[in-house]
């Protein structure tokens, strides 16, 4: 079938408007959230239901032709590139919240429903969906589920994996899957629903999500604490966790993330500290005075040179800014920013810190880092030029670096972000030889002709690991 | 004419283009993403597409109808983590395209005439102002609108525009409320002397909001002076690419500005101001000029920025609900949100309600609504509904071509006929000073 065959076939199913595929349509839609990648697709398509999604999926099998599922295509892994052109399948039409149902406290949605709008739906009913990717606003539900969304709420109330009680997706025969549901408790085969979360749209095309919803808290407050030292950040951290204090939020920025986002905001942070600690806490009104008190005192222990303990939910807000700030700040530095997601455990934060400093240092770029120190999920930052491709290889290199460091520390090689093209290299690095044979098992099993979303996550060829030299 | 690689890489910004880290972060900003969902339609696709020409990839053609769809609200700048100044990459894509394109006879024509002769010189405003005002009284836009004479030449688009647009004031009462170089005394203590900034427009169609604002500013404690040489701000030609034109009316303005002691700039159209403060970037590379925009953008003031730093005016009540919807440019370049809902704040027995979604487009867009209509119409259709689901008897604007085209949508709904009126804020902060007025009496 040629690609006006293909065009009109689609045409058929979905209606002429919904398929666009002039040559300024295929060049908007070559690119995703991922710097340096950029690929057309054959043609762009946006089904209005399941019915649609299956009789795509079941042309482009009977024709061989890849399809892309893709959301808000804010993820940055390459995950919705076209490496292999094919049929970008935009999930944005199905974006209706089905049911709140607040008897089963769940919420069922259509795919294409933002994270922020499911959010803001649940808020208004005194109900709270946590998960709070950093493009919550426009990152959609089938998105987050494709990619396992974290956030910074992941330390106390994990990620999307933990909400996700069952979904609908098409396979790519056309057969539609069911998994899970309302039921807390379903043990019945194997765990379809957890092997569909963060199969970055390899497997099947989710068409819809029911996830679960938990009670408001009632209150939240936040307290910023400034250090002179890395170590006594990272030990504060250890010390609050082993007092059994979960706070909502553990946020961590460094020396140059802290300098950017002065120079950038003028929130009054020092620019000569170490590092920076955002606490909040959120939950009943004693429970959260007491921790938040107590997360203070705990830094002032551990040698913190400042602490600020907000008063209100509004004065929490303005400390929670500076951390807002971190991404703004250090997007502005240069044109290209590589934001990385190596995470370690939380007992090895300072170690990795340093050695990212340290990397940065010896191929002569500038790393800045944050993240979630409470998960222990890092925001390694480098802000550099991709018309230069010699700083570019040096950036490759570096990372290199940095993800075999986290692996020999416990850790892994993506938090948060997914593998898709950026990291496939690496996967076996984390999941060995007999991971991958039995990823590449599963896939055969689901996609047998190979056509959802191919040639990602799977490794094509394994790095060879890096010797890291010590000392 | 085909350009090199290299220059269209110039000419597009490619420098600010690669500061774009796609993040998608403008995608829930963009009117026009909201209405289709359709990448080319956001302010990310359109970079991408300004980027694909500048690399190569595309050719000038191939993009210029994802770029004539965008509003140029510039809400995606204020969502940009990046900072990426998307104002200036749409009008170097917009300029580059004019430059390159071959224009048919009628569009140049309109371009010629009606960009450069009429709103691009201040002779011309006047001759506008006349011409409409005649095409009013006569009876001709009468005859013209029963016969379908002005949907038949014109299309529908400009038929509607021109049945919305309000009366214009005749040639006698323009001269007797002071025209340019009037000087309109302060009232009480002198505070600061201003220059008064009418806007093409502004000044054409809606003359007595001018005048609202002129008269609160004389009680405010200024003198107000109507700078003669002035024209057009020059947003309309950087909008449709007319780049040399623009920086024609900055100049022009800088220069009749300069030649009068005055404190501030002051004007009562959001988007005229935003260009009036964007001058100093407009000629930043200009040496003759880069210093002169500057301290001229920095003397400019919106009518609700510049009465908030006075003392108070004393205010009557003026009751009824009200809600408000920002202009793009005044909200997303000049950065003025708190100010205009400050001032109506000040108005005794005024119930204020936010319209819900004020920080998005009308749709109106300088001349949007006349070039992509059915876009205009659909965003202006959803803004006439949320007025309505507001309760409010007034919709407050604060920029002329928000006014007209609400006027418009409001008329497409039948809200017109329900009492649901379009008022400029230096109305409804002038009527209230009236009746402190009145009751003093």
């Amino acid at each position: 079938m040629g690609d006006a065959a293909l065009i009109q076939a689609l045409q058929g199913i979905v209606g002429e408007q919904h398929v666009l595929h002039s040559p300024a349509d295929l060049a908007a839609y070559a690119v995703d959230a991922t710097p340096l990648l950029r690929s057309l697709p054959t043609v762009v398509v946006f089904p209005g239901s399941t019915a649609e999604v299956k009789a795509i999926l079941e042309l482009a099998t009977a024709q061989g032709v890849p399809v892309i599922p893709r959301g808000a295509a804010s993820n940055l892994s390459g995950g919705t590139i076209a490496i292999n052109a094919g049929i970008m399948l935009n999930m944005n039409r199905m974006n209706q919240i089905i049911e709140i149902d607040a008897a089963n406290l769940t919420a069922t949605v259509e795919p294409g429903v933002t994270t922020a709008q499911l959010a803001r739906e649940a808020d208004a009913r005194g109900l709270f969906y946590p998960p709070d990717p950093g493009s919550q606003v426009i990152s959609t539900m089938g998105g987050n589920v494709a990619e396992n969304a974290g956030g910074l709420r992941g330390l106390k109330y994990g990620v999307t994996r933990d909400y996700v009680m069952g979904l609908e997706a098409v396979l790519p025969n056309g057969a539609v899957l069911r998994t899970g549901g309302k039921n807390a408790k379903d043990v019945a085969g194997y765990d379809l629903t957890r092997l569909l979360v963060g199969s970055e749209g390899t497997l099947a095309v989710i068409t819809e999500v029911t996830v679960k919803l938990i009670p408001k808290p009632e209150t939240k407050r936040a307290a910023l604490a400034v250090f002179n030292a890395l170590e006594d950040a990272a030990r504060a951290v250890a010390r609050i966790i082993e007092s059994r204090i979960i706070p909502c939020t553990l946020e961590i920025m460094d020396q140059g993330t802290i300098k950017a986002v002065e120079d950038f905001a003028h929130v009054g942070l020092p620019t000569d500290a170490a590092a920076v600690l955002l606490i909040e806490q959120d939950g009943a009104r004693a429970v959260v005075d007491s921790d938040i008190e107590l997360a203070g005192k705990i830094c002032r222990e551990e040698g913190a040179r400042a602490v600020s303990v907000a008063a209100t939910v509004e004065e929490g807000t303005k400390l929670a800014e500076a951390r807002r700030f971190a991404l703004p700040a250090l997007a502005r530095l240069r044109p290209t920013c590589v934001l990385e997601d190596a995470t370690v455990p939380r007992s090895n934060l300072a170690e990795m810190i340093r050695f990212i400093n340290a990397t940065a240092k010896k191929y002569n770029l500038t790393i800045c880092t944050f993240g979630h120190a409470g998960d222990g999920n890092l925001h390694p930052t480098c802000p550099c030029d991709e018309r230069d491709h010699e700083e570019i290889e040096r950036v490759e290199h570096a990372f290199a670096e940095i993800f075999d460091k986290a692996l020999s520390l416990g850790g892994t090689i993506t938090g948060e972000h997914g593998v898709g093209i950026s990291k496939q290299d690496y996967l076996e690095w984390k999941i060995g030889e007999a991971g991958v044979a039995v990823s590449r098992g599963i896939k055969a099993a689901f996609d047998p002709a190979n056509i959802l979303n191919p040639g990602k996550v799977l490794p094509k060829a394994t790095r060879k690991r890096l010797v890291v030299r010590q000392g | 004419m085909t350009a090199t690689l290299a220059e269209l890489k110039e000419s597009l910004k490619h420098e600010e283009i690669i500061n774009c880290m796609r993040c998608g972060f403008c995608l829930q900003a963009c009117p026009t993403y909201k209405l289709s969902l359709h990448e080319p339609k956001s302010p990310r696709g359109r970079i991408a597409l300004a980027r694909a020409v500048a690399e190569g990839h595309l050719t000038l053609d191939q993009i210029t109808g994802p770029l004539d769809q965008c509003i140029g609200c510039r809400a995606c700048e204020v969502a940009c983590p990046a900072g990426v100044h998307y104002g200036t990459i749409l009008e170097a894509a917009r300029a580059t395209i004019v430059e390159h394109k071959h224009q048919g006879t009628l569009e140049k024509l309109v371009r010629k005439v009606g960009l450069k002769w009429v709103l691009g010189t201040p002779g011309g405003i006047k001759l506008g102002a006349f011409g409409l005002w005649f095409w009013q009284v006569t009876g001709l836009s009468w005859l013209a609108r029963r016969t379908g004479l002005v949907k038949a030449v014109a299309g529908k688009a400009v038929a509607e525009m021109e049945a919305a647009m309000p009366k214009v004031p005749s040639p006698i009462k323009r001269f007797m409320g002071g025209g340019s170089g009037h000087v309109f005394p302060a009232i009480g203590e002198q505070r600061a002397k201003v220059g008064f900034f009418t806007g093409c427009i502004q000044e054409i169609t809606f003359w007595k909001e001018n005048r609202d604002a002129i008269a609160l500013l004389q009680n405010a404690g200024c003198e107000v002076l109507i700078v003669p040489g002035q024209g057009c701000c020059g947003a309309v030609h950087t909008h449709t690419g007319e780049e040399g034109t623009s920086h024609d009316q900055a100049k022009r303005n800088i220069a009749a500005f300069e030649k009068c002691q005055i404190d501030y700039v002051v004007n009562a159209a959001g988007g005229c101001g935003a260009a009036l403060k964007e001058y100093k970037l407009w000629l930043a590379r200009d040496p003759e000029w880069a210093q002169r925009a500057a301290k001229f953008s920095a003397s400019c003031r919106d009518i609700s920025e510049i009465l908030l730093a006075l003392p108070p005016i004393p205010m009557g009540p003026r009751p009824g609900r009200v809600t408000l919807q920002d202009s793009c440019h005044m909200r997303n370049v000049q950065k003025l949100v708190s100010e205009p809902r400050k001032m109506l704040a000040r108005v005794p027995a005024l119930e204020f309600v936010e319209i819900g979604n004020a920080d998005s487009c009308c749709g109106a867009g300088g001349v949007y609504n006349i070039t992509q209509p059915e876009t205009a119409n659909a965003i202006g259709k959803d803004k006439a509904g949320r007025v309505k689901a507001t309760g409010a008897q007034e919709l407050v604007v604060t920029n002329p071509p928000c006014q007209l085209h609400m006027r418009a949508s409001l008329m497409r709904s039948g809200m017109d006929k329900e009492g649901v009126r379009v008022v400029h804020i230096a109305t409804v902060l002038r009527e209230s000073m009236d009746a402190a007025k009145s009751q003093k009496k």
